[in-house]
């Protein structure tokens, strides 16, 4: 036994001395690696479950830091075991499920949501060689399980015999389902650079950062991410003011905390997917030598990532459902096909112009003229998004501030069409003074 | 028996018992779910058969767009959520019969002994590159390209139709 190997390693050395173990008792082969595998899948499961004991008293003190506020700071060491106590409460709270509610999906449902983060993990590389399990098909599988999530939401909203719930749920699939498609769409640009869906693989393709090469996929990415959670900015789903909290207004006790346990984790998980397939994953110095440096690494990104998602929770303010849609299907998708189009284009532009193979250009002697190009193109895509965007609204100011009168007319009064336009209207004369 | 014929078997039967679900249940949001059971349960059987992209794929397309769209249509259709409607329609008696047919031409086809046909069965070896190759096969004009492309189409047909359909009526 060497300390210093088990240092360096400590998930693959621990799991050889008990593989060690196992077969001095005189296990089967078979049998020891199904038990390891359970305790692989067990840890992950309780990393996935402890996290947001520290995810939530995180969040709370930065949000309450924002905005001037101390936040939890009584129980234990700066309301660090705040969470814990809160958990406590939860646990002993009374179960109550509402009459009429269909109660086997009413049960199904937090489970559900819960699971959907955690098997999500099992593709997700924390270093080197410490990853749940290899699946050419990893990137793919993140956006299959989290689908599941959707479902989880979809049943318990519909299960609780509540209005809101169920206008929670509606939203719910107006949002995420949508909201799916761009984030699909940019997921392919860092599948297509690294020529692979291994998650693994991805990590290892990047020399250089993904988010140089493709700065407006990691945008995307990230954003549609966040609405994928269902955090501020896009938290129509609870809207406490207009559907109280939405699909989990009936839940009680710890049903409720499954679902709060599966959306900080969640948002975690955007952290650790962005860090991931856009800022390198468990890259850094030495990061391949040492695999536990690699889980700091990583860790690092994530939370970083994590970070971002809760300034801008406390930062802004949510935003309408037309505009919620209208920069899904409007902006956010059309962006995301260029995207690929410019990567796909550059990448094989470069090989072109400097006459060389392609199996060298996505090797190490290209890399930096590679990377350098891409970012090229995303700048170009960035100026043309830029522009029909400035045009695009100044067309609107003027329709709005020029002419009311001939606007109002032109449209003849149809309520459903005057609705997008509404919104320009409220916004023109706070705008115009600045211009 | 080993472990992967006991997993089929158990995948085999939740399948079956889940579609029977679908078509007997009176509830139409639990014959939705039900569906959604037997959709993930051959999504395992992809797994066993380490086709791994189809059972990604399946979960994708069928349970993550496919199923919420039923289950949102059945949502937003009034009076279908109430448990009265009549579960069959007058042609029920020539969906069975089309039923048995099908079963018995399958069994006959694939029973040893009975079937006209003869089977070589190799063991399942997947090429380690075969998510690669699978890509590379459609836009190979010698394989599958055109098929691809003919598909492509018909699915931009048809998003296109349902945005003129769904668009404002000027």
């Amino acid at each position: 036994m060497d300390i210093a190997k088990l240092l360096n390693d400590p998930v693959n050395e621990l799991a050889k001395l008990l593989t060690g173990l196992l077969a001095g008792m005189g296990l089967p082969s078979a049998l020891i690696t199904t038990i390891l595998l359970i305790i692989g899948v067990v840890a992950i499961g309780t990393f996935c479950l402890l996290l947001p004991l520290f995810l939530i008293w995180f969040e709370r003190r930065v949000v309450a830091r924002m905005q001037d506020r101390v936040g939890p700071n009584r129980v234990g060491w700066q309301g660090s075991l705040q969470t814990i106590a809160d958990a406590l409460k939860l646990i002993i709270k009374e179960d109550i499920t509402p009459i009429g509610a269909d109660v086997i999906v009413y049960n199904i449902s937090p489970i559900l949501s819960v699971v959907a983060i955690i098997t999500m993990w099992a593709v997700i590389p924390f270093a080197i060689n410490i990853v749940g399990t290899t699946l050419n098909v990893g990137a793919l599988y993140i956006v299959s399980v989290g689908s599941l999530g959707t479902l989880a939401i979809m049943m318990g909203g519909w299960a609780s015999n509540n209005k809101y719930a169920l206008l929670g749920a509606f939203r719910t699939v107006a949002q995420l389902v949508s909201y799916e498609v761009p984030m699909l769409l940019s997921l392919l640009v860092p599948v297509i650079l690294a020529r692979s869906m291994e998650m693994n693989k991805i990590v290892g393709e990047q020399s250089i950062w993904f988010v140089i090469a493709a700065p407006i996929a990691t945008l995307i990415f990230f954003a549609t991410s966040v609405a994928e959670v269902g955090r501020t900015p896009f938290d129509l789903l609870e809207a406490e003011s207009e559907i109280v909290a939405g699909f989990h207004i009936e839940y009680t006790g710890m049903k409720f905390a499954m679902f709060f346990v599966a959306e900080f984790m969640h948002a975690f998980t955007v952290g650790s997917l962005t860090a991931v397939l856009f800022l390198g994953g468990w890259r850094g110095p030495w990061a391949e030598e040492i695999p536990l440096l690699g889980i700091v690494y990583f860790m690092l990104k994530s939370f970083a990532g994590y970070f971002l998602v809760i300034l801008m929770r406390a930062s802004l303010p949510r935003i309408r459902i037309d505009h919620m849609l209208d920069l899904c299907w409007k902006f956010l998708t059309p962006l995301a096909l260029g995207a690929i189009v410019i990567t796909l284009l550059f990448d094989k532009l470069g090989p072109a112009l400097l006459n060389v193979e392609y199996a060298r250009w996505v090797g190490p002697d290209y890399m930096f003229a590679r990377a350098g190009l891409l970012l090229l193109g995303n700048l170009l895509l960035g100026l043309i998004t830029l522009y029909i965007l400035s045009s695009e609204a100044r067309r609107q100011r003027r329709a709005a501030e020029g002419e009311p009168a001939a606007d109002h007319a032109a449209h003849g009064g149809h309520d459903e069409h005057g609705h997008g336009d509404e919104g320009h209207g409220h916004a023109a004369p706070t705008h115009a003074p600045a211009h | 028996m080993d472990a992967l014929q006991i997993v089929f078997l158990l995948t085999s039967l939740v399948i079956l018992a889940a579609s029977v679900a679908v078509v007997t249940v009176r509830n139409l949001i639990h014959a939705a779910l039900s569906l959604i059971v037997a959709l993930f349960g051959v999504a395992v059987l992809f797994v066993l058969l380490e086709a791994g992209f189809l059972a990604a794929v399946q979960v994708v397309l069928y349970i993550g767009a496919i199923a919420i769209l039923i289950i949102f249509a059945i949502m937003l259709t009034r009076r279908v959520m109430q448990d009265t409607s009549t579960q069959t329609n007058a042609m029920w008696w020539v969906s069975a019969v089309m039923a048995v047919v099908l079963m018995a031409a399958l069994a006959w086809l694939f029973m040893p002994g009975m079937s006209p046909l003869t089977f070589a069965i190799t063991p399942l070896v997947p090429p380690a590159d075969s998510l690669a190759r699978l890509g590379a096969s459609f836009v190979d004009p010698n394989q599958y390209a055109l098929p691809f492309e003919v598909a492509s189409i018909l699915l931009l047909m048809a998003m296109v139709g349902s945005i003129v359909i769904a668009g404002e009526k000027k």
